[in-house]
């Protein structure tokens, strides 16, 4: 570096700072992203609210009445309550089932990505600072995973734990995983040849501190860029995974399980059971692509 | 060459090494070996008398070796729902997976390799732009979904194609297939055809990005200023030097076609592999499980290796001597 040491900072600063408003500015620029954040947000907040705003409970197997199913969108029930997006074969409200299924995708898809993300992140860090026989191990069993397709793996490891909530987001962790090493590898090994890492090993701070002060925050940003569209892949391999029936249990349904019970009355004209949560699932889906593809373009991040 | 190849072989083998033990866990280690291996309605003398017979009372490792012994003589279990010999299943329906994912990946060519040209060729015009959003949604939107979207379509609405099953087929040389009945078509194209999308968005992106970089080079540039025309420069030139990584990524994703053939078979109904393993997970048809992954994975590391060594036949600029892949 031919600045002055004091300057750096500064400079760092500078060169910073625009980059975030730039990117904040281009995305809010963009009416197709706006509009994908502004449904996120939505989303989100159904989740949360689900069990306040659900017309019914759909777990509680009371309050449910089978004299109502399979009613048309917009049918009234025996109980003087409105089905607007009509009711499935038990009876279950399906705008309610919709909301709280949207929670179980939800929670699934976060809980994953965070924690593949926090195993990813940990191996790859590790491989790059220690090299040598740990790097080679770690990538090789990388490149071990990622060399199957992660709805076989999924499949095959459910087949023999069993199906549920936590035991699909394992599942989905371990797919996962491995991308977000091979992506934080990749920018620690170039993040560490550069001279502030050399000037803190010269100063002798300790490995431990280099790690997680110097290196963790200033290479994981790529990959924290990459997880946004992650969430997405998370959501649909859970629907997929409970669509084939491993996924979540019935008692805890999700956008996909819906979409698998519905899949049966597709034929007899009974769309409803099958469409709702499907079109919910893709507006889902397709958001957090549009969010997370936009994201990657402005910060100039190359996928996995 | 040999010594790339031989490299290559060794590596594989350590996959199949290494993917039969963490099978052999899965099945032996995580649950109960007992109640998995041994069909719940027998006595409790026909039990003790199973579990010696299967050799579950002996230690873990020699436990493994036999696995290992039995798999390598084909042997790798009995079906308990149909009661024959795993391997035997899956092959009877092999037949019918290979016939989609062939299909599939035709499709993929025939439609993917025009309109990546087509996007490649004139990337800021408004049907490009088109072509790439749509395969984004090819990528991104869950197969079982567009599964049922093209089922509503065609199906329900237009009551052009049926939804389930494979139809009438014929036999050649041993084969049932469903290729040569217009009857046996009707029912493969759907399944064929949603199979067929992500790759078809696969192939679009690699083209497209092919072309778009190859009618910058230089001897594009010379062809244009000889006179050349368009269509026997993207023809002649373009089209050939982007092929070589088409036709590889193609085969590398004829494993990954396989393992979502599962989804796509569910949601068709078709008597393949993939429905066959989701119905052995339904019915706890552990055996048939395990052979499914072994077999899947045998297909893998034999793809992978002829890709390989391919890739590295018809590209010169591949380092041989090339580290673990």
């Amino acid at each position: 570096m031919t600045q002055p040491k004091a300057a750096a900072p500064a400079v760092a600063a500078y060169a910073d700072t625009p980059l975030r408003r730039k990117v904040l500015r281009r995305i809010r620029n963009r009416p197709t992203t706006r509009g994908a954040i502004v449904l996120l947000g939505i989303f989100v907040l159904l989740a949360l609210l689900a069990p306040f705003i659900a017309p019914q409970n759909p777990h509680d197997l009371a309050s449910l009445s089978v004299m109502d199913n399979r009613l048309e969108p917009g049918a009234q029930g025996m109980t003087g309550i409105t089905y607007w997006l009509g009711t499935d074969a038990q009876g279950r409200d399906m705008l309610s089932a919709i909301l709280y299924g949207l929670r179980t995708s939800l929670l699934v898809g976060l809980t994953s990505t965070a924690g593949a993300l926090v195993i990813g992140v940990a191996a790859g860090l590790v491989a790059a600072q220690f090299g040598g026989a740990i790097d080679a191990a770690i990538m090789r069993v990388v490149d071990f995973m990622l060399g199957f397709p992660s709805i076989l793996i999924a499949l095959v490891l459910l087949a023999s734990i069993g199906r549920g909530v936590d035991k699909v987001i394992v599942a989905i962790i371990l797919v996962q995983w491995a991308q977000y090493a091979r992506l934080m590898r990749a920018a620690a090994l170039v993040e560490r040849r550069k001279e502030y890492i050399e000037a803190a090993v010269n100063f002798g701070l300790p490995t431990r501190h280099i790690m997680l002060v110097h290196l963790l925050p200033n290479s994981i940003g790529s990959v924290l860029v990459i997880s946004t569209i992650s969430i997405a892949t998370a959501i649909t391999l859970e629907a997929t995974l409970s669509f084939l029936g491993v996924g979540v249990p019935v008692t805890q349904p999700s956008l996909g399980l819906l979409i698998a019970n519905g899949f049966e009355f597709l034929l007899s004209g009974e769309y409803w059971i099958a469409a709702f949560p499907g079109i919910a699932l893709v507006l889902l889906i397709m958001s957090l692509n549009l969010v997370g593809d936009r994201l990657r373009r402005s910060f100039n991040v190359r996928g996995p | 060459m040999s010594a790339y190849i031989l490299q290559r072989l060794i590596q594989s083998v350590l996959v199949l090494l290494a993917v039969s033990i963490v099978v052999f866990l899965a099945v032996y280690g995580i649950g109960d070996p007992i109640e998995l291996l041994v069909p719940p309605q027998v006595s409790a003398a026909e039990r003790a008398a199973m579990i010696r017979r299967l050799g579950l009372d002996l230690p873990v490792w020699q436990q493994y070796l036999s696995f290992l012994g039995s798999a390598l003589k084909g042997d790798l279990g009995t079906s308990f729902v149909h009661g024959v010999p795993a391997v035997e299943l899956i092959l009877a329906r092999l037949p019918a997976t290979f016939e989609l994912v062939l299909l599939a990946m035709g499709l993929a060519a025939v439609i993917g390799v025009p309109l990546g040209l087509l996007a490649g060729l004139n990337p800021e015009s408004r049907p490009s732009r088109a072509i790439m959003a749509g395969t984004i949604l090819g990528f991104s939107l869950p197969s079982f979904w567009k599964g049922m979207m093209l089922i509503l379509l065609f199906s329900v609405a237009l009551g052009w194609l049926p939804t389930a099953g494979r139809g009438e087929t014929v036999s050649i040389l041993g084969f049932q297939t469903s290729l040569l009945t217009l009857n046996g078509l009707k029912h493969l194209t759907l399944p064929a055809l949603n199979l067929a999308i992500p790759n078809m968005a696969l192939m679009i992106r690699l083209v497209a990005a092919g072309t778009t970089e190859a009618m910058t080079q230089d001897y594009v540039k010379y062809a244009r200023a000889k006179g050349v025309r368009r269509q026997r420069i993207v023809g002649r030139h373009v089209l050939r030097n982007i092929l070589i990584p088409v036709v590889t990524v193609a085969g590398m994703e004829f494993g990954s076609l396989v393992a979502f053939s599962t989804i796509t078979e569910t949601v068709f109904a078709w008597p393949g592999m993939g429905k066959l393993l989701i119905d052995s997970i339904y019915h706890l048809d552990r055996p048939v499980v395990v052979a499914y992954v072994m077999l899947a994975t045998l297909l893998f590391v034999v793809v992978n290796f002829l890709v390989d060594v391919l890739y590295a036949a018809l590209d010169p600029r591949v380092k041989l001597t090339g580290e673990m892949a």
